[in-house]
């Protein structure tokens, strides 16, 4: 089903996109199945642990932008994801000199009595409290589980409150229970965002939209990003991390929009190309060598700057290649597991085997086997084609029991994941493991250089793992990790 | 009038799966949407359990339509099996509370399995973490420790109640600090909660000789309820206790109310405060001394702390208090009892109490008062910019607590005190002064 920025809701990426959160094979098997309709069926689990929802991916991302308020119309539980703000996006924008004076972030508190007779009245007298309290640019409603379920009708209050609120309302559809794919919440949030928020275009500018995480300072990945774009002529605008209500407006004009994760980006930047022509840059994610220059070469091409990109391309490769190889070097022959999500799971897969690492195991928490333009991933076109092996494939949902079933049973050298939470079960039982949590890890030469370092440095000291594998143990019965990991999938 | 909720300090009563956590190998399960346990698992990170292992149904589409109660016996059932747990608690959330599923029903299907398994009704809407808390202690007592007989008292044995886990940033260490205290007069301190304390010593609850509340409101349920259950008599003690003052007052109420002999008593409280003054006058030049320290403060924070922080800043150090501004939506019942307990500081001070969870309105009223200077906050990290931007000194004490990484230090005792003098002065000297 394709992009709809007219609906007042976008489609789960289930429904949209036929994603599924349960899978056990291979990288060729998915692969197969996925250019055939109907094969890959969604199975159901009768044991399960706690994942995640798509209003915290929908209301986290847009908490990041710098001057918009957010009223969630839920029980206070939801709103939890606040309390992350402050210390994430509010440090960010210190950083990188920006305000956020104009942000706030409020509830409705729902409680026993409105679910029962609804509380859409109360609703409409925050968003107008929390606009006069932090004049904001634009108002996000976050939808709950609960308003969702007793119906509360989000779309309607906002003529009611055209005139007290002189900026745009924009009800963002995460209700928790619609979909077991977090990732719909991207796509809910960038909905709202086309919908309500973005203009048609006025003029061109020479501006790329980079939708990305965080763009945090780390190590001035924005800095390298702009290194990268001023050799092509043009500017970074980075979304949505730290930007403004004027930028989003202003998205419609820009030159092009490009990613450093595809499965974020899939809607936005299919969305913008659909309604406003903005040309969408399908290509690998820029981690890793190869990664880096498919999107510096697809983005030189939109702009007519090849010769451009292969120059730059050059100097950096002068720079760090030599390095590289060095540590690369020792990393032959050693075996690794990753879990990530699906982006950044399979263009890991290619990284970790350009510097001769053997990828046993991919696990990712769904699997799209399509993107919003109908194709397949490119990542995942890419593995199809050169991966060396076939290796073991599992899509399960951040389902820790399975993915630490699998990492028990192959010993590798080490686990690469990157979410949050996921590290320490890996130590627990004895394997090293690296978080890229930081999505500029192995951005480019240089981040190449300095993850093939880390990945080096992780399995050369092994002393934190060993200390505490000797001491604790997993939550999890003898029996149960001698299970099939997919013993509980029906 | 608006129902407003302005910068979350507390969550929904699922929250209390953070409780559960606390002790041992017990294993929640927990009934409701995918994204409910990560959002309200505020304060936890991994431990023997962590976000990602906690059992859950995943409420989705076809449970909000055709109900979830298969879901959950399946999910009971196999958590038995993977799970190496004492103690099974289901958790339900607002979704399953809503389509009407019957979780008791479920549950009871599992009264014979070898390891007990309990549920508590914790939908968001019905209440907050803290009191999701209280019911989770109270679920135990009624639908566990009431169930048989753990065998007789055990002389001198105290179970101690309070700080709630992963709400309150120091439990951890506050509780093993409360059981330091309890040592110390010679009695046996008993926890369920924290490093290894698990169904053994809920197995113990039954038979304390006494239990020690030591919280301004939450727990008083429970307490109330074990003395009915096992006529176990208790010590509500509103305080935590915190420097010299505080905690010599502790030692003393505690003393005589479960029996310890008061020269024993005496003698420990001498010899710890005079440790205590060793360093308090190695260091009084850093708290009077500068140019950033404050004469006034508040405190914005959840009621045990607000009550703890001020004891100390008024009693030990010779601040006077501002408003002090609680916010983790304490039940209207309570309100009168904590209003009295800010009357009761040295030279007949007192403080005024404000309950609110409305931050907007907290940092207005906070800007509009006059702090004779600097003005010292203790609060969470929503008011770190509020007090930078007064030129304030700041000290992130409550929920959300982010920017503070804590391991294992407490703020409670002798050596509590002294803690967050070092915290406190710490960041005066971080700006010119
Ligand atoms: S109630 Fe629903 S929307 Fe809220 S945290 Fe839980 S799953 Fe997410």
């Amino acid at each position: 089903m394709a992009i709809n920025v007219k609906g007042s809701q976008c489609e789960t990426r289930e429904a949209r996109l036929g994603s599924i959160t349960t899978y056990s094979g291979t990288l060729q098997d998915i692969g197969a199945q996925s250019v055939c309709s109907g094969c890959l069926d969604e199975k159901k689990r009768c044991f399960s642990q706690s994942s995640m929802c798509n209003s915290m991916c929908a209301l986290n991302q847009a908490a990041r932008i710098n001057d918009v308020a957010i009223v969630h119309h839920g029980p206070v539980g939801c709103a939890a994801t606040a309390m992350d703000v402050p210390n994430t996006w509010g440090l960010l924008a210190d950083t990188l000199g920006k305000k956020r004076d104009n942000f706030g972030w409020t509830c409705t508190d729902m409680t026993e009595s409105d679910t029962v007779f609804g509380a859409v009245d109360n609703l409409k007298e925050v968003i107008i409290e929390t606009y006069n309290r932090y004049k904001p640019k634009a108002i996000f409603i976050g939808a709950s589980c609960v308003s969702g379920v007793i119906g509360e009708d989000l779309e309607g209050v906002l003529d009611d409150l055209k005139e007290q609120v002189p900026v745009p309302i924009a009800p963002i559809h995460c209700e928790g229970f619609k979909s077991q794919i977090w990732a719909s919440g991207f796509d809910a949030t960038f909905h709202a965002i086309l919908r309500y928020i973005v203009k048609p275009p006025k003029k061109k500018t020479n501006k790329v939209n980079v939708i990305n995480f965080a763009g945090g300072t780390t190590w001035d990945s924005r800095g390298e990003v702009k290194r990268l774009f001023n050799a092509l002529g043009v500017e970074p605008t980075f979304f949505l991390a730290s930007s403004s209500v004027e930028e989003l407006e202003e998205m419609s004009e820009a030159v092009a929009t490009i990613s450093t994760c595809s499965t974020l980006s899939s809607y936005i930047g299919n969305g913008l190309e659909k309604e406003y022509g903005v040309p969408y840059i399908r290509s690998l994610q820029p981690h890793g060598i190869v990664g880096y220059e498919d999107w510096a070469r697809k983005l030189a091409k939109v702009l007519g700057k090849e010769k451009e990109a292969e120059i730059f391309i050059a100097q950096e490769k002068e720079k760090y290649q030599a390095k590289i190889d060095e540590v690369v070097a020792k990393l032959q022959g050693k075996r690794a597991m990753i879990a990530m999500g699906p982006g950044f799971g399979v263009n890991y897969s290619r990284i970790l085997q350009s510097f001769g690492m053997k990828v046993e195991h991919l696990s990712v928490w769904h699997f799209d086997k399509q993107y919003d333009d109908g194709q397949l991933p490119p990542a995942l076109a890419y593995q199809l084609e050169y991966s060396e092996n076939d290796f073991s494939f599992s899509v399960n949902d951040l389902q820790n029991f399975e993915y630490i079933n699998i990492l028990n049973r192959l010993v590798p050298d080490i686990l690469i994941s990157r979410h949050g939470g996921t590290t320490v079960w890996s130590h627990k039982i004895g394997i090293p493991a690296l978080n890229v949590f930081d999505e500029y890890t192995s951005f480019g030469y240089q981040g190449t250089l300095r993850f093939a370092q880390s990945v080096l440095y992780a399995i050369t000291n092994k002393s934190f793992t060993e200390n505490l594998a000797k001491r604790v143990k997993l939550p999890y019965k003898e029996w149960s990790l001698k299970q099939p990991f997919d013993a509980f999938i029906k | 009038m608006t129902k407003i909720l302005d910068e979350p300090r507390y969550v929904c009563a699922l929250g209390a799966l953070q409780t559960v956590e606390a002790i041992y190998k017990a294993i929640p399960v927990v009934h409701a949407g995918p994204g409910c346990t990560a959002k309200v698992s505020i304060g936890g990170r991994s431990g023997y359990l962590g976000t990602q292992t906690v059992p859950c149904t995943n409420v989705g589409e076809t449970e909000v339509v055709f109900g979830g109660e298969e879901k959950l016996h399946d999910v009971i059932e196999n958590s038995l099996k993977v799970m190496d747990g004492d103690i099974f608690i289901v958790l339900s959330g607002c979704t399953t509370e809503i389509v009407g599923d019957d979780i008791d029903n479920v549950v009871g299907t599992f009264k014979d399995s070898e390891k007990p398994v309990l549920s508590v009704p914790t939908a968001g809407f019905k209440g907050t973490n803290i009191e999701g808390h209280e019911w989770v202690v109270d679920a135990i007592i009624d639908q566990y420790l009431s169930k048989r007989y753990f065998g007789e008292k055990i002389k001198g044995l105290v179970n101690i109640w309070g700080p709630v886990p992963s709400y309150d940033p120091h439990w951890v260490g506050n509780f093993r600090e409360l059981e330091n205290l309890i040592r110390e007069l010679g009695l046996t301190p008993n926890c369920i909660f924290g490093e290894y304390r698990g169904i053994d010593n809920i197995n113990l609850v039954p038979r304390a000789k006494y239990n020690l509340l030591v919280a301004p409101w939450v727990g008083l349920g429970n307490v109330k309820n074990l003395k009915e259950k096992f006529g176990t008599p208790y010590l509500h003690y509103p305080t935590l206790p915190i420097g010299a003052h505080e905690t010599s007052l502790f030692l003393r109420t505690v003393g005589k109310e479960f029996n310890v002999d008061s020269n024993l008593v005496e003698e420990l409280i001498t010899r710890k405060e005079k440790e205590y003054y060793y360093y308090i006058e190695r260091s009084c030049s850093f708290f009077f001394e500068n140019r950033a320290s404050s004469k006034m403060f508040s405190t914005v924070a959840s009621a045990d702390y607000a009550l703890s922080l001020s004891r100390f800043f008024v009693n030990d150090m010779g601040l006077v208090p501002s408003k002090q501004y609680i916010t983790e939506g304490v039940p209207e019942e309570h309100y009168d009892r904590i209003r009295q307990y800010f009357k009761e500081f040295n030279y007949e001070i007192e403080a005024e109490v404000v309950f609110s969870n409305d931050g907007y309105q907290i940092h207005q009223q906070i800007e509009n008062d006059d702090y004779a200077g600097t003005p010292l906050i203790l609060g969470s990290i929503y008011e770190k910019k509020l007090a930078s931007k007064l030129n304030g000194t700041f000290l992130c004490v409550s929920t959300p607590y982010a920017e503070r990484v804590v391991i294992h230090s407490s703020y409670v005792g002798y050596h509590g005190g002294l803690k967050l003098l070092e915290d406190l002065y710490t960041s005066v000297f971080q700006k010119f002064n």
